[in-house]
């Protein structure tokens, strides 16, 4: 193997964070002009290696070479001198400021005097998107553009900073699906360009789109480097999570239905806001629903209004046959509703906080004695909730912040679940969750429902929907405009096409 | 593969020396116990022959920190839900003031209740614009803080309000319980409880989490606006208490008492280790923040500074243990 081809090559690289070992011994290189997804187990160490990568750690061990010549990444500013490109998950710009003034932060070109060019770097701006052959307009405010365009507008700040390796880390985790593709476009072209990308994703099938060859770290090991050419899905997964899982995305009927009596919800004409209009639907004790639908047509909304974070202009919520004024979040919690949000980081976890504290936190109810929390009670109890969802972590008095993103997950759904709901929302569960997690999410919600309860699931993956789903409803526009029995769902395909409104 | 493996990993799990231990271990959380006792000692020999060391003056230092202490710890509340409460100085005042013409007019308990009213009615315009108008408590209390002081100084034409009434000064600050002065037990009991309900309750925990991150919290069921509500009531109401300690220890109600009080409040909250930034507070960490302000100012008095050096000093210290305090 020729050295001289990779453009960057990690060698033997070890990390520890507080005497736990992360990374072991792990090697990793990437060609010029080749996407090389990195994939693993949630806390297996891609984002750690990442980050080393990118100057934010410094390995305890091994060395970094940039096209062949060792060199030392101490700090973020060195990753970039070296043509190292990050499109960050949580993503790093100034929402006040416009999309050619990110782009060039901190890099302005400057005019006369050595005052700041805005119209240089709108033009620059303008270049680096005609390279990418996407449309942006430069002079317009980010706060005001969405997701996909934030991301564009990330990769267009490495561009220009002559980045030769991007780095991106789920990067379609917050697009809709046709932003995806346009993004996979866009790294096709890139790839032509002779420009390098590392990819971390959970979703296999974005990994055989776009991969030439793939990485595999499991605990914090190397397992395998391969072309994907040489490696079968199947093999992947069971590298990826250790066993062999098998139908884990297939439907299995399960007759627990109760279609006798009252439903254990029954929604009639909801109306809340721009994004819900004329919602009606029932969900009956151990029924999962599955909400189907494109981004924006309102099946968050719809979630939100039921959890009472979003008012309820009109409309009627039945639990048990009794009407019900779900009105704060409060009330829906006191009325047996859970919802698990669709951002873990901004709405379901306070970050700088304890793993335990984060638990306790809709439980600080039943560790109460007297006026005074129970501190025995509470470790007893974050301790069960950590064991019984299997959540990987060393310290559970440490911030939740330091767990990796699956793990995190994992955290949210534990800390609902030991609430004890009779319904159950779930909004896009398997957002960032790595395949073994994945199918132990699923057979979770499928137990819920077994024993009784009663589960909405949100999610933008199909496979995943038609897994759990006994009845879809497809939404847009905020109006439900299908209501699908499972058994008359044949396929993926059926279900994209209801979901375009075909 | 090459055979140029140059650096073998490092086995993580072989015993850690002494320097990974001491370098891993989180002394900046200590930073200010570590503080307190570095300024104690440097003063108790340098001031050796001032008296520094007197159980009087000892005492005195407690008395003299003991309304910062007690505003503080409301102000912890306040810092750690991720607001602030600049107000806090002018309600002393206004409560000392407003407790001393009631007393005189109507008696102890109507005094009382009056310096109560003082903080119940400030703390909770307080904490009903910022929760129910979402105006930022910066901007709020801000207003307040001048609103508050005016109301003082214009009811009572700015003259003081003397108190004539024993039992008021024997409760609020001037005497004793027992061997033990009376201030000193005020701090103590505001302390102890304050830590209690931070740490041990419901409401201490909701507190914390809607300064860690308002949305997860209120996505839990936690009534953030009803927090925010409830924390600025608090530190109203603690405020208007301090402003009766100064009434019971001056014997006197006036204006001015307590003003400034909001920023030494604020500095002994931060020395103590809460962050600023909402999600963390420490009340014991503010009680020696405190004590630690009231220290340097004793000890600088007694090193003969004049007024403008000891403002300058006592800057620089603070400043400078906040420094050694930051996460990195
Ligand atoms: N700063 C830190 N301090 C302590 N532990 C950390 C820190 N950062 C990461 N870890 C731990 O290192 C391990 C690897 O985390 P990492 O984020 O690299 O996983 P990942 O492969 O990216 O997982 P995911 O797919 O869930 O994003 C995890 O167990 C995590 O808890
Ligand atoms: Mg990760």
């Amino acid at each position: 193997m020729n050295t001289a081809d990779n453009v960057v090559e990690m060698r033997s690289i070890s990390k520890s964070f507080n005497g736990v070992p992360v990374l072991k011994d792990v090697s990793f290189d990437v060609r010029k002009g080749e996407v090389h997804a990195l994939a693993g187990g949630n806390g297996a160490g891609k984002s750690t290696l990442m980050k080393i990568l990118q100057g934010v750690y410094q390995a305890d061990a091994g060395e970094i070479l940039i096209g062949g010549k060792p060199t030392a990444i101490n700090s973020i500013q060195d990753a970039k001198a070296a043509g190292i490109g990050m499109v960050f998950q949580e993503f790093s710009l100034v929402p006040s400021l416009t999309v050619a003034q990110n782009i060039f932060l901190a890099a302005e070109p400057l005019g006369t005097g050595g005052l700041i060019d805005d119209r240089a770097s709108v033009r620059r701006a303008r270049e680096v998107f005609s390279e990418m052959e996407v449309d942006v307009d430069p002079r317009a405010g980010v706060a005001r553009l969405g997701t996909a365009y934030w991301q564009l507008t990330e990769i267009a700040k490495a561009l220009a900073q002559n980045a030769q390796v991007l780095i991106m880390d789920e990067p379609t985790a917050s697009l809709a699906r046709h932003e995806s593709e346009a993004l996979f476009e866009l790294i096709d072209r890139l790839k032509q360009r002779g420009i390098s990308i590392i990819y971390i994703s959970h979703r296999m099938d974005e990994v055989y789109r776009l991969a030439d060859r793939i990485t595999i770290l499991r605990d914090g090991r190397h397992l395998l480097t391969a072309p994907l050419t040489d490696v079968t899905p199947e093999q992947i997964v069971e590298g990826i999570v250790g066993k062999k899982i098998e139908g884990q995305l297939s439907y299995r009927a399960r007759d627990h239905v109760a279609h006798e009596g009252a439903p254990l919800l029954e929604v009639r004409g909801l109306n809340s806001g721009q994004r819900v209009r004329d919602v009606s639907f029932v969900l009956r004790p151990g029924e999962i629903l599955g909400l189907a639908g494109l981004m924006g047509s309102g099946r968050t909304e719809l979630a939100r209004a039921l959890f009472g974070i979003d008012k309820v202009d009109s409309g009627e919520v039945l639990l048990r046959g009794q009407k019900v004024n779900l009105g704060s979040p409060q009330q829906a919690i006191n009325a047996g509703v859970a919802l698990i949000p669709e951002d873990r980081r901004a709405q379901g976890l306070v970050l700088e906080h304890s793993v335990q504290d984060n638990l306790l936190l809709p439980l600080l109810g039943q560790i109460q004695r007297g006026p005074l929390l129970d501190g025995a009670k509470g470790k007893e109890l974050s301790a069960s909730l950590i064991k019984r969802f299997a959540v990987k972590v060393a310290h559970p008095h440490r911030p939740v912040r330091l767990l990796s993103g699956g793990n995190q997950q994992k955290v949210v759904i534990a800390k609902w679940l030991g609430t004890d709901p009779d319904i159950l929302i779930l909004d896009e569960p398997t957002a960032g969750v790595d395949i073994g997690t994945k199918s132990e999410i699923l057979d979770m919600i499928r137990e819920l429902a077994s024993a009784g309860k009663g589960v909405i699931v949100i999610s933008s993956e199909y496979p995943e929907l038609l897994a759990v789903s006994d009845r879809v409803l497809v939404l847009k526009g905020g109006s439900i405009i299908r209501d699908i029995p499972r058994s008359e769902i044949a396929d993926e395909e059926y279900l994209q096409l209801a979901v375009q409104g075909v | 593969m090459s055979n140029a493996k140059t650096l073998a990993p490092r086995d993580t799990a072989a015993p850690r020396n002494f320097g990974t231990i001491l370098k891993e271990l989180d002394w900046r959380r200590y930073v200010i116990y570590i503080g307190f006792v570095v300024v104690f000692l440097f003063f108790a020999v340098l001031l050796r022959d001032q008296g520094f060391l007197s159980p009087n003056n000892l005492l005195n230092i407690f008395r003299q920190t003991a309304t910062i202490t007690v505003i503080a710890v409301g102000m912890t509340y306040v810092i750690a839900c991720a607001e602030i409460d600049l107000s806090v100085g002018s309600v002393a005042g206004l409560s000392s003031v407003c407790t001393a013409m009631a007393l005189s007019q109507w008696g102890l308990v109507p005094g009382i209740l009056a310096g109560l009213a003082v903080g119940l009615v400030v703390g909770s315009i307080n904490g009903a614009l910022v929760s129910l108008l979402g105006i930022p408590s910066f901007l709020v209390t801000l207003g307040m803080l001048g609103i508050a002081v005016g109301v003082a100084q214009w009811i009572t034409a700015s003259a003081p309000q003397p108190i004539l009434n024993d039992t008021f000064n024997t409760l609020f600050g001037s005497g004793n319980f027992g061997p033990v002065p009376g201030l000193v037990v005020w701090s103590a009991i505001f302390v102890a409880i304050g830590a209690v309900v931070l740490n041990r309750t419901r409401f201490g925990r909701q507190v914390l989490a809607t300064g860690g991150n308002r949305n997860a919290a209120e996505f839990t069921g936690i009534n953030t606006k009803r927090i925010k509500f409830q924390v600025l009531l608090i530190s109203g109401m603690v405020a208007s208490v301090a402003g009766m300690l100064y009434a019971g220890r001056l014997q006197s109600g006036r204006f001015q008492w307590g003003s400034g009080d909001e920023l030494s409040a604020i500095a002994a909250v931060i020395l103590g280790g809460t962050s600023l930034f909402g999600g963390f507070g420490s009340i014991i960490g503010t009680l020696f923040g405190a004590l630690l302000i009231g220290l340097i100012n004793n000890g600088l008095i007694l090193a003969g500074l004049d007024s403008s050096q000891q403002q300058v000093v006592r800057g620089a210290i603070i400043i400078l243990a906040v420094a050694l305090a930051r996460k990195k």
